[in-house]
């Protein structure tokens, strides 16, 4: 806010409490010439008024708003641009990164201000951190074990995850089922870790110009005989003659990347687990527009012992009870 | 009696008589749109799959129709008629009060058309899209040169307390209207709103807290500075009181609309600076519940026998405690419960049903015979009867609300013992179901009571001239 704007809102601000407050003290003193109690003296369709004084209470309640106004100005901000003498602001209001905020949040901390949001965050750390320090310490395959850690773990991913993989974990259009054993980058503890902490982006090219009509309709029937699907053996035969296109990512034999050690993400195209629907439409859909998929990076918005906890979570769904 | 049925050679009641005989229809309208809404909360299955039917749909039209017909016809009915009677001058102009009716008619008629349609700006209580919003601005500066040309010509030196609150909600629901709905049309049905972001936000809820404030709140304070001395046949308690109170409500006022963006992208100063205008003006709120229940000293015997008083005085019960109530839930520890939950939706009701309906229902009441030359109702026994389904329906109503809003709240912020949330919120829905349902019921009683209403107005209407005497009444009461 500019000082114009600033002196703009703390002289409105003021005038109106001071001239509210002026008004009450006029108004305790009887101005009339009326005695209290009387009428007025006016009649308005027979309605009189009379001149009764202001009830104390109430005034006295009026009083008492007046000072705590004055008081929470004074201590928060309020005031246009004044910071008001605590220092308070509920969050590092303006930030627009990850990295402004956490610059933000040192800066307050070496300048002595009073960041709410900060504070709580620091308080619940405090209280929870030790918590989940203490279920990091162990591997995952323990934790995985572990009831009272799956438990948390399950509320974990209640929160932060079901939004997309379902509260049952078994996915949806686009995203992956987490409890068929089926996995785009690995589901070795360690890898389930990397994909939680980093995130993971996917991308599928769109082939509709490459191949034309023709070609996407010849490729899909290869694609999905190779999950033993029935197709048009013709079409399907000429789709493989192109497919060392698709085998940089998925593979001279289509299993995907994780068979090969890739880093792609590129489904294993043999199983019939489809992330974007394995009917004829949706498999041409796919290669004619491609696909974009993204997990985000849970590394700074959980921390790695939360992390560790979710992995061990997700890491049990694909195991034998 | 004689002396108002002399008088309606001076006075336009024409209009009047319209606005108050809409009031009650677009009461039974609103409030009938209200229960079926409230009913789907419950049953969700009622939108029967039809687009128009949908609870997105009907809410706006709910609360337009309760705001803007039925709220606002009370208005019009009871500032012309006080205008006129505590001036002692006929309007300023029959022909452009005329036009404020047929317009105001028309507005509504396209706002239930266009809402049901899906036409919507999406501003919450100011959802009607731009030529509606032309008309409106039209409509309301002709109310306002009908008002304020009336004041001009008055026949008395002082300008009566009822006046000051009519004028000062006729002027900033004019101000508010227009500031709020500027926008970019893009076609006849679609328009965006010429501002942005937080400021978007912040101008809505300039309007949205002060369409509350001086169209539901100082419209209808001056409704009771007129109806309650009049019907209790006594001075009001205290000039001095109503100069301080009204104001300092209606400077307060205007300052209180960032307490709905606590917790928002809202700048923090703001969010303080309307913290702090909200709490002070709780106490000018309760100047004026104390001026009107202290004008019933040396008449509080006539709440027996009178239940169009009762309607007022319960009124202003309900208008103190929702008045206590909005400054409390502004405050920010005590919103960071509140907020998003039921609890505001029965803070609204306290208010929409308490004192905006009770004070407009009991103010009809008293309008219908004065208007059509009777000493009284058909029934004063229906009257009585209407006072006890509304008082119950509202009971009903905002105590199923307080108990599924804080409940909504508590479960919302519920953590385990490892800091991970307690509840998913689908489970707090499922605990607010029971109370859903008890809303609906309190909804049905309010409705019920509407129609006892206009068929005792209907009764009244239509019998002869002077045929409805005190005496015959009185008995029944």
């Amino acid at each position: 806010m500019t000082s114009f704007w600033s002196i703009w809102v703390i002289v409105l601000t003021l005038a109106c409490l001071a001239l509210i407050f002026g008004l009450l003290l006029w108004n305790l003193k009887n101005y009339t010439g009326v005695e209290e109690g009387e009428s007025c003296g006016h009649e308005f369709d027979g309605i009189e008024e009379l001149n009764n004084p202001l009830p104390k209470w109430w005034t006295y309640m009026f009083f008492a708003t007046f000072i705590w106004s004055v008081y929470y100005l004074a201590a928060y901000p309020g005031l246009g641009n004044f910071a008001g003498f605590l220092n308070w602001t509920s969050s590092n209001q303006g930030v627009t990164s990850l990295e402004e905020s956490k610059q933000a949040t040192e800066e307050a901390k070496a300048n002595g201000h009073w960041v709410q949001l900060d504070k709580e965050f620091e308080a619940a750390d405090e209280r929870f951190g030790p918590i989940f320090k203490a279920f990091a310490e162990q591997d995952i395959e323990t934790l995985a074990k572990d009831q009272k850690a799956l438990e948390i773990g399950q509320r974990l991913f209640a929160q932060n995850c079901a939004q997309c993989h379902g509260s049952d974990a078994r996915g949806a259009m686009g995203f992956p089922n987490l409890a068929d054993n089926d996995w785009l980058y690995g589901g070795t503890p360690d890898k389930i870790k990397e994909t939680l902490l980093q995130g993971r982006v996917a991308a599928m090219p769109g082939w509709q110009d490459a191949l034309g009509d023709q070609g996407i309709k010849e490729m899909t029937a290869y694609v999905l005989s190779l999950s033993g699907r029935k197709v048009n053996q013709k079409d399907a035969d000429a789709g493989k003659a192109k497919f060392a296109m698709c085998a940089a990512c998925h593979g001279m034999d289509g299993k995907g990347s994780v068979a090969h050690n890739l880093p792609f993400g590129a489904p294993d195209l043999t199983d019939n687990i489809w992330l974007y629907g394995g009917s004829q439409r949706a498999v041409e859909e796919t290669l004619r527009h491609g696909r974009a998929g993204v997990m985000p990076a849970w590394k700074d918005i959980l921390g790695e012992d939360k992390v560790h906890l979710l992995t061990a979570y997700v890491y049990s769904l694909s195991q034998e009870k | 009696m004689s002396q108002t049925v002399a008088s309606q050679t001076e006075y336009n009641y024409k209009v009047v008589r319209q606005f108050a005989i809409m009031t009650v229809i677009w009461g039974i309208v609103g409030m009938g749109v209200g229960v079926f809404i409230a009913a789907q909360l419950a049953w969700p299955a009622l939108n029967f799959d039809i687009p128009w039917l949908t609870y997105s749909r009907l809410r706006p039209l709910h609360t337009n129709a309760v705001i803007f017909a039925f709220g606002t016809s009370a208005l019009f009915a009871t500032s012309y008629y006080v205008v006129q009677r505590t001036c002692q001058t006929r309007l300023f102009s029959d022909k452009l009060a005329a036009f404020t009716f047929w317009g105001w008619q028309a507005i509504i008629l396209a706002a239930a058309i266009t809402l049901p349609l899906g036409i919507t700006s999406s501003k919450e209580y100011a959802e009607l899209e731009w030529p509606i919003d032309i008309a409106i601005a039209v409509v309301w500066v002709t109310y306002a040169v009908v008002f304020f040309g009336t004041l001009i010509k008055r026949k008395v030196s002082h300008i009566y307390v009822a006046n000051w609150f009519y004028a000062g909600f006729i002027i900033t629901v004019a101000v508010l209207h227009i500031v709020n709905s500027m926008a970019v049309p893009v076609s006849l049905t679609k328009s965006y709103s010429i501002y942005a972001g937080a400021v978007d936000a912040m101008v809505q809820w300039w309007y949205g807290h002060n369409a509350v404030g001086f169209l539901l709140t100082a419209g209808f304070l001056g409704m009771m500075y007129y109806f309650v001395p009049k019907q209790a046949g006594r001075p009001v308690y205290s000039y001095r009181l109503s100069v301080v109170h009204f104001w300092a409500l209606v400077s307060l006022y205007i300052w209180a609309g960032p307490h709905h963006l606590h917790y928002t992208a809202l700048p923090d100063w703001t969010q303080s600076l309307g913290m702090v205008m909200s709490v002070i003006l709780f106490v000018p709120s309760w100047g004026g519940m104390i001026n009107g229940i202290m004008t019933l000293s040396g008449a509080w015997h006539k709440l027996r026998t009178d239940p169009v008083l009762r309607f007022l005085v319960v009124s202003l019960s309900f208008y103190g405690m929702s008045t206590f109530e909005g400054p409390m839930m502004a405050i920010k520890s005590v919103n960071a419960l509140s907020h998003y939950t039921d609890w505001t939706v029965g803070h609204v009701h306290s208010g929409a049903l308490g004192w905006v309906a009770m004070i407009s229902i009991g103010a009809i009441y008293h309008l219908i015979p004065a208007l059509f030359g009777h000493a009284n109702m058909y029934s004063v026994k229906l009257v009585n009867t209407h006072f006890w389904l509304h008082t119950v329906g509202v009971v009903l109503y905002i105590v199923a609300m307080w108990i599924s809003g804080v409940m909504q709240g508590l479960m919302w912020r519920a953590v385990n013992s490892d800091g991970t949330l307690m509840y998913s919120f689908v489970q707090s829905l499922e605990a607010s179901k029971p109370f859903y349902i008890m809303r609906f019921l309190g909804g049905v009683f309010i409705v019920v009571g509407m129609l006892v209403m206009a068929y005792n107005v209907y009764r009244t209407v239509v019998a002869k001239s002077g045929s409805l005497t005190t005496e015959a009444n009185t008995q029944m009461a």
